[in-house]
């Protein structure tokens, strides 16, 4: 946290970022067979992953070079992207997620990547909205590594049992009903962190509980005035502060994990969070099914919002490098790197049909229902992880939904008209 | 020979600093200018739009937030940095024992980074770890104090750290001013038999206009640049609250990419603080002539 407000104060004026950029210029410029990745992935266990792939890579002789910028989900990764691109000095690789994929190969800056996706049979291992998300124009450029279901629910089962609560509640009537209970042991009924991300998190699966698949896919992701408009979303907006209800006071500014770790101590009893949660309770030694409880948000069973971390792969001149690249997008999508990385990252594969015989139950459940909902259209990506729609927009979504859970002069109509505004960003 | 190269000399030795200076404040500043009236999405272009990206700016109601934070952040801030610092200046000009240790301390807060600042206010206004905790955990249990999470409030508690950080600053430029003073005025207003709250009102402050015009210089340049505490103390929120523009400008232009909107507004942030400098500086360079 602290690292990212340095950083970001470093980034603060547009002079230095650009000073940055003719510092780069200098930098020099990658050897033959050499792949540089640049990547966030600086965590324990995510660093571990990492180190599992430059393995593979170097088994197959080629050199990898890593280029890891910590903090901030991301962002910083983004902005010193951006440098190195505009410097004309892109990386082999880098970790870019959702429709930004699609803006770097609207600048004409992605390599085409379907002789591997062809050679390695890409289309046949990856559900088709997983597939659209890496492809431009139809040909695939980027590779993708894992997915996180961010529909989640986690639970401290010993809280519903001081409250009363018999098992994870299927509806939200049924969620209302619980929370009550553990309100009224004492408990806080909602771990909930006050960051943008978070309030859409929370924000998304209630629209998928509420409105079902489709209607978020009309709403969220193709951004529909008549269904932004509707009926089911006012309901869905009533339902999201309702549940602010239902949390601490001082919830303004927590961190997810920290969030995730009132759940853990029993302090409170659910938390909406993507499955990375499950990591937090599995370094805490808690184990899934005794300690804590995992289940689809409510009414979310049949449907499946997911984040996919995916590579970016760049054009690259040199023939050695465009081996080591295409080398490179072979390894993440190789059953070997897929099931080590996302033992330990808490997501599952990304590829169909793996065995997932290592994997714990809520990773299990998770897989089977990737696979299912792939088959029935419940699979949708998550807007609150960059999923869906592009930065400008939700950007703007994501301000207004966090201004209305905080704010609660806000009314649900008034939000409903700024929703409508919001989405209309360009 | 050597008389040119005595001559030439310094003129070689400033170069340096003055060309990277020139090319890294101005260029990059007419970079800026020229990136907020183009069409840059995530990365710069330089398809002309005139001043779309301003409308669009001034349509957002999140910038106009921003722009109504940092009116009520600046005007506190300032106002109450020069109050305090004032008030501290003179208590501490009273002839005061270990008025070196004192003056130590009010000081202190400069040596930490607002990031610091932040944070730590962070924890003490927090309702379930700080102030209110404490006052509970002692018996008060009435006690409320939701400044932070409150979004109509919580740009104050931006404004408490910041005068917390910059009073003593404040204070020490007042302290100097105070100390420029002819006692010889105050004594002659002492033996026409003006009482000290008079000389003081009359004569002191009055005579500490110079100083007060740099102090507020200073820092409401610091209010429009505040960016880190923001980030340290709120992150902007909740929701986005407590966004100022430059907390605003880097979201727009490094998150979102929307480059050409966030060097939109920061071209507006250059604008104020020009509006402030630039009067002040031309005063202060045409009025040489006389004064020395």
């Amino acid at each position: 946290m602290y690292g990212r407000i340095e950083e970001t104060f470093t980034m603060l004026k547009l002079n230095q970022l650009a000073a940055a950029v003719a510092l780069t210029v200098a930098a020099g410029v990658a050897n033959a067979g050499e792949a540089e990745v640049l990547h966030y992935w600086t965590s324990g266990g995510e660093a571990k992953s990492v180190a599992e792939l430059k393995k593979m890579l170097e088994a197959k002789g080629h050199k990898w070079k890593d280029f890891a910028v910590a903090g901030g989900a991301g962002d910083n990764a983004a902005t010193v992207l951006k440098s190195r691109a505009i410097s004309g000095n892109p990386p082999a690789a880098a970790q870019v997620k959702g429709p930004a994929i699609q803006e770097w190969a609207n600048e004409g800056m992605l390599a085409n990547m379907d002789a591997t996706a062809k050679a390695e049979k890409w289309d046949e291992l990856l559900p088709k909205v997983v597939a659209d998300v890496m492809k431009s124009k139809g040909s695939y450029v980027a590779a993708p590594v894992n997915v996180h279901r961010v529909n989640w629910m986690w639970a401290n089962p010993d809280v519903l049992k001081k409250a009363g609560v018999a098992g994870m509640p299927k509806s939200w009537d049924e969620f209302f009903a619980a929370a009550d209970k553990i309100k009224a042991s004492g408990a806080i009924a909602v771990a909930h962190g006050g960051q943008n991300w978070q309030d859409f998190t929370t924000f998304e699966s209630v629209v998928l509980g509420v409105g079902g698949a489709k209607f978020y896919t009309d709403a969220l992701v193709k951004l529909d005035p008549a269904a932004l408009n509707s009926a089911t979303m006012t309901k869905s907006l009533e339902t999201f502060r309702k549940i602010k209800g239902y949390t601490d006071p001082a919830s303004p500014g927590r961190d997810w994990n920290l969030t995730t770790a009132m759940v853990m101590n029993g302090k409170a009893g659910f938390q909406f969070m993507g499955d990375w949660a499950k990591g937090e309770f599995l370094a805490a030694g808690k184990a899934p099914g005794k300690d804590f409880l995992c289940a689809a948000a409510p009414g979310t069973a049949n449907a499946y919002t997911f984040n996919v971390d995916s590579f970016i792969m760049f054009k690259l001149k040199d023939a050695g490098a465009q081996k080591a690249q295409s080398d490179l997008a072979a390894s993440i999508m190789s059953t070997g790197f897929q099931e080590v990385f996302n033992l330990n990252k808490g997501s599952i594969p990304v590829r169909l049909g793996m065995k997932m015989d290592k994997f714990d139950e809520c990773g299990k459940a998770s897989a089977k229902d990737f696979v299912d909902t792939a088959k029935t259209g419940g699979l949708v990506p998550s807007v609150a992880h960059g999923m869906a729609i592009k930065p400008a927009a939700e950007g703007a979504i994501k301000d207004m939904v966090s201004q209305f859970w905080n704010d609660d002069k806000v009314t649900v109509a008034d939000a409903q008209k700024k929703l409508i505004a919001a989405a209309a960003t360009k | 020979m050597s008389r040119t190269l005595e001559s030439m000399l310094p003129k070689l030795v400033v170069a340096p600093g003055f060309i990277l200076g020139f090319a890294f404040i101005y260029g990059f500043m007419i970079w800026n200018g020229v990136l907020s009236v183009s069409a840059s999405r995530m990365l710069p272009n330089y398809e002309f739009v005139g001043l779309a990206q301003f409308e669009r700016l001034f349509e957002m109601e999140r910038w106009w937030v921003a722009l109504k934070n940092l009116g009520i952040f600046a005007l506190l801030y300032v106002g109450g940095a020069c109050v305090i610092g004032v008030l501290l200046a003179i208590f501490l000009d009273q002839k005061i024992r270990a008025e070196g240790a004192l003056r130590t301390i009010y000081l202190y807060p400069m040596a930490l980074s607002f990031v610091v600042t932040g944070t730590a206010w962070k924890w003490m206004l927090n309702p379930s770890l700080g102030l209110e905790k404490l006052m509970h955990d002692w018996g008060w249990t009435s006690f409320h104090f939701d400044w932070l999470v409150n979004t109509d409030m919580a740009i104050y508690c931006v404004v408490i750290a910041g005068i917390w950080q910059s009073a003593g600053f404040a204070m020490a430029l007042f302290l100097a001013g105070l100390r420029g003073i002819d006692d010889s005025i105050i004594k002659a207003a002492q033996v026409d038999g003006a009482s000290l709250p008079r000389i003081y009102w009359r004569i002191i402050l009055p005579s500490l206009r110079p100083v007060f015009f740099s102090t507020i210089l200073v820092l409401s340049h610091l209010a429009i640049k505040s960016f880190d505490l923001v980030m340290a103390l709120t992150n902007g929120g909740p929701g986005y609250s407590t966004d100022v523009p430059a907390t605003f400008m880097y979201a727009m232009s490094f998150t979102r990419g929307q480059v050409g909107l966030g060097a939109a507004s920061a071209t507006v942030m250059l604008m104020t603080v020009a509006a402030l400098v630039v009067p002040y500086l031309y005063s202060e360079l045409r009025s040489k002539p006389h004064d020395r």
